[in-house]
């Protein structure tokens, strides 16, 4: 089997769908506490960007951000870890499933205050090309974010000082349970065109078609442009987060979440690659979830004694709690 | 001996550290021509690219340099009113600060937040006068409040060179402080200083209130030996050199021009008499609860902690035990 872009952009999306189902059974079961902001059927939004950056590129992500992080090369196994808050998590569990961060393959983080992580990134790029580096970044976004004025703020920071930063709007439909139509006036593309970027709306749907928006848009940023936008149109699966899964919330009519899941990144992508292909790389990515679980559950849990560690990077130490 | 005024001593550190460290870079609002007049000069000295003007946009350049600061750079961010502070504190707090908890130690955000001009400037009412240190030392970002020239130079070089966020209050009751200074040289953070020693009791005076402090107590010199200790960082607080003062005194006052509910006086005498029997119960000059200054001068001035009051909580606290 050859490893073609289809088949990498097949693994990418297959590899966050099954991370997804395998975390859903893992809260369920008590391992993940505070549960987490499933990112099933946008799987193709993180895998199409992620696949036109290179490795040393920056990424932020949102609260829903498992795709995010694995899509932009961090081991599953310690993701998952993370999510069970063990020590050999990416963050050594001080993180979890919203603040997931692997610097190593450029996540800084996945930030859970709504519209704030694009201005972080806009400044993290910015200083790595001053130093000389050729990054570019991409941060992700819901459609709800647009409303927060420091991602306004952030655009226009961006656009002013050219910042090469790819401002990706996961516009799912809804901000939780509020839809897009009742929130946002004017449009989403409208909003960065009046900052002088170039926006383009994509079917977020198909990874490829993602691919290829990101890649001509990362062209032109290399080449020396400003942010650009990217809005894919995707719909969420499943639950706003998994507490949904026991109180039901009425907020999207069951034969529009129907029509939606037809639409699935996972059987788009896979439907390009002949059939042995797929069932060798959904063998394969089972292979590494199983791993990435037995490696979870058996990593120890932090021991209490270190939960102020790392509060400060300059080595201060607080004063304890007790009396 | 040369003499050095408080602003020019934060515009040499600038400039020092700038020099030594080509990771450090200077942004904010109106910085290119120095309208605080603590930028002077940099500009020319160090060009456009490490001392940026920036659009309106505070939310958006202090998570900038949060970004910045992840990726390897020092910025240094002027806020041109100590008000914005509130406006930025959930850049600060929620991501600056959290970053390197809750990354499990990936990253350090050595991110220095100046502030020329905090406190009342008299005049200038509501929105432009208030002081909150306390705020940042309650949330455990680094804070110092330098009272000297030399101090302000000392601590703003050290809160650059930290690797963690550290907020530098230039109160705007020290700026127009000049001293003969010989030896400029960094001040470490978390380091108090008896700035008069004396031997019937301690006032813990922050920031501009050292001077008021230091005035009181040469006031008083015959009836009451003050010792007067500046913290000069409030987080982390001293808390060996300020407990060293009150065991020999035994009695504590403090000076502070926060809100009274859970400002750093508060703080403050609570670790004291937690740790160290005293012989008369300790007293605070504070501003009043829920502090709004008042525009005429009159009534700025009336909500400000004052000579008059520390001067009279001295006494009752020497006059107790």
């Amino acid at each position: 089997m050859t490893d073609s872009d289809p088949v990498r952009l097949y693994r990418t999306v297959r590899l966050i769908r099954r991370f997804e189902e395998r975390a859903i059974e893992l809260v369920d079961a008590g391992e993940i506490v505070g549960g987490i902001h499933p990112y099933l059927g946008q799987e193709g939004v993180a895998a199409g960007v992620c696949a036109a950056l290179r490795p040393g590129d920056l990424v932020t992500g949102t609260h829903r951000g498992h795709g995010h992080v694995l899509a932009k090369g961090a081991d599953p196994a310690r993701m998952l870890a993370e999510l069970c808050g063990r020590v050999t998590g990416l963050n050594r569990g001080r993180g979890g499933s919203m603040h997931a961060a692997d610097f190593g393959v450029g996540v800084l983080g996945a930030n859970a205050i709504v519209g704030a992580a694009g201005a972080i990134l806009t400044g993290a790029v910015w200083a790595r090309r001053r130093r000389g580096d050729d990054v570019v970044g991409a941060t992700f976004f819901g459609d709800g974010a647009v409303n927060e004025g420091m991602l306004l703020e952030a655009f226009n920071l961006a656009a002013l000082w050219r910042v090469p930063v790819l401002f990706v709007c996961e516009n799912n439909g809804y901000a939780t349970t509020m839809p897009v139509d009742g929130a946002v006036a004017g449009t989403i593309a409208g909003r960065a065109a009046a900052f002088g970027m170039p926006t383009v709306t994509v079917d977020g749907q198909d990874p490829e078609t993602v691919r290829e928006a990101t890649a001509a848009a990362v062209a032109r940023m290399r080449a020396g442009g400003g942010p650009e936008l990217v809005e894919a149109r995707t719909y969420r699966f499943d639950a706003h987060h998994t507490f949904e899964h026991r109180v039901r919330l009425d907020y999207r009519p069951p034969e529009e979440v129907a029509a939606a899941r037809r639409r699935d990144p996972v059987l788009i992508q896979g439907d390009r690659l002949p059939a042995a292909d797929r069932a060798a790389v959904d063998a394969e990515v089972e292979a590494t979830l199983d791993a990435a679980v037995d490696f979870a559950l058996a990593s120890p849990a932090p021991d209490p004694a270190t939960a102020l560690d790392h509060l400060y990077a300059s080595g201060l130490t607080a004063r304890t709690g007790g009396g | 001996m040369p003499r050095l005024s408080y602003r020019r001593a934060l515009t040499r550190a600038l400039a020092d550290e700038m020099t030594r460290d080509g990771s450090v870079f200077l942004l904010g609002e109106d910085i290119r021509v120095a309208a605080a007049s603590v930028t002077t000069g940099l500009l020319k000295k160090f060009g456009p690219e490490r001392v940026l003007d920036t659009p309106l946009s505070e939310q958006a350049f202090t998570s900038f340099a949060t970004g910045a600061a992840l990726a390897g750079a020092r910025p240094v961010i002027e806020f041109q009113i100590p008000s914005l502070l509130f406006l930025v504190f959930e850049q600060i707090v929620n991501h600056a600060h959290k970053f390197p908890l809750m990354t499990g130690g990936q990253c350090a955000v050595p991110v220095t937040y100046l502030v020329p001009g905090s406190g009342s400037r008299t005049g200038w009412a509501g929105q432009h006068s208030d002081h909150p240190y306390s705020l940042f030392a309650h949330v455990g970002v680094t804070t110092v409040v330098p009272a000297t020239p030399a101090d302000a130079y000392g601590l703003l070089v050290s809160a650059i060179r930290c690797d963690d966020p550290v907020v530098v209050f230039a109160p705007a009751g020290a700026l127009d402080v000049r001293a003969d200074v010989t030896d400029l040289a960094p001040v470490p953070l978390g380091r108090g200083v008896v700035r008069r020693p004396g031997s019937d009791v301690t006032v813990v005076a922050v920031g501009h209130l050292v001077h008021d402090a230091l005035a009181v107590a040469g006031e008083l010199a015959g009836q009451v030996s003050v010792e007067v200790f500046d913290p000069r960082t409030l987080y982390p607080f001293d808390w060996d050199g300020l407990l060293d003062s009150v065991s020999r005194t035994g009695r504590l006052v403090v000076v502070d021009d926060s809100n009274r509910s859970c400002g750093i006086a508060g703080e403050i005498i609570a670790t004291v008499v937690e740790r160290v029997p005293l012989a008369a119960p300790p007293r605070r000059v504070t501003r009043p609860d829920g502090a709004v200054l008042p525009f005429a001068p009159a009534l700025d001035r009336a909500v400000q902690p004052g000579r008059d009051q520390l001067t009279a909580a001295i006494q009752l606290t020497c006059k107790d035990g």
